[in-house]
């Protein structure tokens, strides 16, 4: 009855023992074993169940997958005055554990250490830089205006405007590699910056409003000037082809009479040009039968052909 | 001072009306006569059990589970009924693989449940960006997304939704960006395409173990007070078509009948030719033949000509009037003003 009294007693120890020198390091975890506040041994990546002195040395969990730092928006001039208002964010790794146990000792540190050297840099890289190029990626050509307005486009230098000669990923980058020297001290690894939102200030906006609208009006003035022109051109076009018709049709015409009066009068003359006399003779008895008519009075003398022999029955 | 105690154990009976509660030893000695009911053996099985439960467990057909030994990773088991080790030693998450996944961005969902851009300041905010040409347009999307890898999806990133969240903003930002106000609003699929290529490289570095199937467009616009004047340029491109077309219908309408009139006119032309040059054939030949025959007995025909010409004629005209030759000066004696009597009663 002592003995298994006994017996219970060391098992029950044993496994207090084990219960607390015993710990599981997580896939996304790494630790830090202390003792007494100083590091014992290297830090343990690995994930696995590990053990440790118990109450003596202590773990402390820090993660080591991908985290995550959000920037406080703010508003921050560009190089061409405009005010902006940015949004950055960042993924970071804890490399070098214990440093990170060292300096900064929990990720709630890190992200106020975060705070005070990312923040600094986007404000630099930005105030250093034109708006154009916190905003554009590549110097791909633009399709700025609608079609149809090819005249204004030529005849405006501003689109140089929109050329860029850094980009948006250029910056992020630079951001990146003026924080990192600063991040390496804490064990921080800086995998990333990027710049989530850009937007213009409330102020900015309004007037970038109005100048989108005046663009925009421009536009539509030019489309409707556009289609005047082009209705006015084919109006004159309509013209054009109706004068051409006519006239052509009125040539085309003439020259077809033209050319059969004088075929008529060739005809007429190699035939009547046998007998001018007779022709005249028949042509014009035609004639006064076709212009006398009951209307037509008329006074004759005996001595004509016809009444001749109305007075005398001998002729002559 | 037993005096005291006893009026103390008095006082206190009196004052709480009942027996003393039952002491400590008493329940003490209660617990130690207390056994379980068939003794160890049930005590054996209940702990089977607490083990059994947890060394079971099953995956739906959606998901995949994922086994850790100690935090490590040891394996991923398909849909069905598995087998690990109790808990405390192993554990098993469950990642549903084949859901798709969907993240609204610039949308926000009414009370009728309709999708329609926010008006709230934050969602708004998300949607509102700009363009290449230094405008702000309004571009709202949805991100389609799976979990095609359980292991990265759970321990590379500490916050995979919200990586995804800024990642997929970051990255239309940047398609965006390199886009004109024009080509935001008309060309959503392109940058629906450039957009997820982008995001799908971000969160591949990141190993996120995230696919991204479509990011569909919303409707890109452009803010509030800016839309009437694109709707105008809308219009002014309405306008300026039907203004190209109804001159085309004018000339469509004008042409065709010029060319058919122009057609008649040299027509008639033609026809004018033939007859012109019939009526001279006609003429010419029917003179011809009379003159053959006038040229054989010139003076009779010329004479029976003439006369037949007279008689056709003279029936026809009206007032004849014959004067003798050798009569000079008959003029004042004709009415030359008289209305002519008409030939019927004359005849008459």
């Amino acid at each position: 009855m002592k003995t298994k009294g006994i017996i219970i007693a060391v098992i029950v120890v044993v496994g207090l023992f084990l219960f607390t020198a015993a710990y599981v390091v997580d896939e996304t975890e790494q630790v830090v074993v202390t003792q007494f506040g100083k590091v014992v041994g290297e830090p343990k990546t690995e994930p696995g169940l590990y053990f440790k002195l118990p109450v003596i040395q202590q773990a402390t969990y820090f993660p080591k997958n991908l985290l995550q730092w959000d920037g406080d928006p703010g508003q921050i001039p560009t190089l061409d005055k405009t005010y902006i208002w940015v949004d950055a964010f960042a993924r970071w790794k804890i490399i070098d554990p214990v440093k990170f146990f060292q300096t900064v000792n929990n990720v709630v540190g890190a992200q106020a250490r975060l705070d005070n050297i990312i923040d600094p840099a986007v404000r630099n890289l930005i105030t250093e830089n034109r708006l154009i190029e916190t905003v554009r990626r590549t110097n791909r050509r633009l399709d700025t205006f609608e079609v149809g307005l090819e005249e204004i486009q030529k005849n405006e230098p501003q689109v140089s405007v929109f050329m860029i000669t850094t980009g948006r990923e250029k910056i992020t980058e630079a951001i990146e590699t003026q924080a990192q020297p600063k991040l390496n001290q804490f064990g921080i690894e800086l995998v990333d910056v990027k710049l989530k939102r850009i937007n213009y200030v409330e102020e900015v906006r309004e007037s970038v409003y109005a100048r989108m609208i005046a663009e925009r009006k421009q536009i539509a003035e030019k489309f409707r000037s556009e289609g005047q022109g082009e209705a006015r051109k084919i109006l004159g076009q309509k013209e054009r082809d109706l004068k051409e018709i006519t006239s052509e049709a009125y040539r085309v015409a003439q020259e077809i009479k033209g050319k059969a009066d004088a075929e008529a009068t060739l005809l007429y003359a190699e035939a009547y040009g046998v007998d001018p006399d007779f022709y005249s003779f028949t042509k014009t008895l035609e004639t006064y039968s076709q212009a006398m008519d009951k209307n037509s009075s008329v006074v004759l003398s005996t001595d004509t052909e016809f009444f001749k022999y109305l007075k005398d029955y001998r002729a002559e | 001072m037993s005096w005291d105690w006893e009026k103390l154990k008095e006082q206190q009976e009196r004052r709480t009306g009942g027996p003393v509660p039952p002491q400590m030893d008493e329940l003490m000695q209660k617990f130690k006569n207390f056994r379980l009911p068939g003794g160890p053996l049930v005590l054996i099985l209940v702990v089977a059990i607490i083990l059994g439960t947890s060394m079971f467990y099953t995956v739906a057909v959606d998901e995949v589970g994922v086994v850790q030994r100690f935090g490590k990773y040891v394996r991923t088991t398909q849909p069905g009924l598995n087998f690990k080790l109790p808990a405390g030693i192993e554990t098993v998450t469950k990642v549903k693989v084949r859901r798709v996944y969907a993240e609204e961005f610039g949308l926000t969902t009414d009370d009728q449940g309709r999708v329609r851009f926010g008006a709230g300041d934050d969602s708004a905010s998300v949607s509102i960006m700009l363009t290449g040409d230094l405008n702000v347009a309004l571009v709202p999307w949805i991100v389609q997304y799976r979990i095609n890898d359980p292991y990265n999806y759970l321990f590379k990133v500490q916050d995979v939704r919200r990586l995804l969240q800024d990642m997929s903003e970051a990255s239309m930002r940047l398609v965006v960006g390199d886009r004109s106000i024009n080509e935001v609003i008309s060309k959503r699929e392109e940058i629906a395409v450039e957009a997820r290529e982008l995001l799908q490289a971000e969160l591949d570095e990141a190993e996120s173990g995230i696919n991204i199937v479509t990011i569909e467009m919303k409707r890109t616009n452009v803010p509030g007070p800016v839309q009437p004047s694109f709707n105008e340029v809308n219009q002014a491109g309405q306008e300026k078509e039907r203004m190209i077309y109804e001159a085309r219908e004018d000339y469509n309408k004008a042409i065709p009948a010029a060319r058919g009139e122009a057609e008649r006119m040299i027509r008639g032309a033609e026809g004018y030719a033939l007859e012109v040059v019939n009526q001279a054939k006609g003429e010419t030949v029917r003179f011809k033949a009379v003159y053959q025959e006038y040229a054989k007995a010139k003076d009779v025909t010329r004479r029976r000509i003439y006369l037949d010409t007279l008689e056709t004629l003279l029936p026809k005209l009206g007032h004849k009037y014959i004067l003798d030759a050798d009569q000079k000066n008959v003029l004042p004696l004709l009415n030359l003003g008289a209305k002519p009597v008409p030939l019927e009663e004359v005849t008459k």
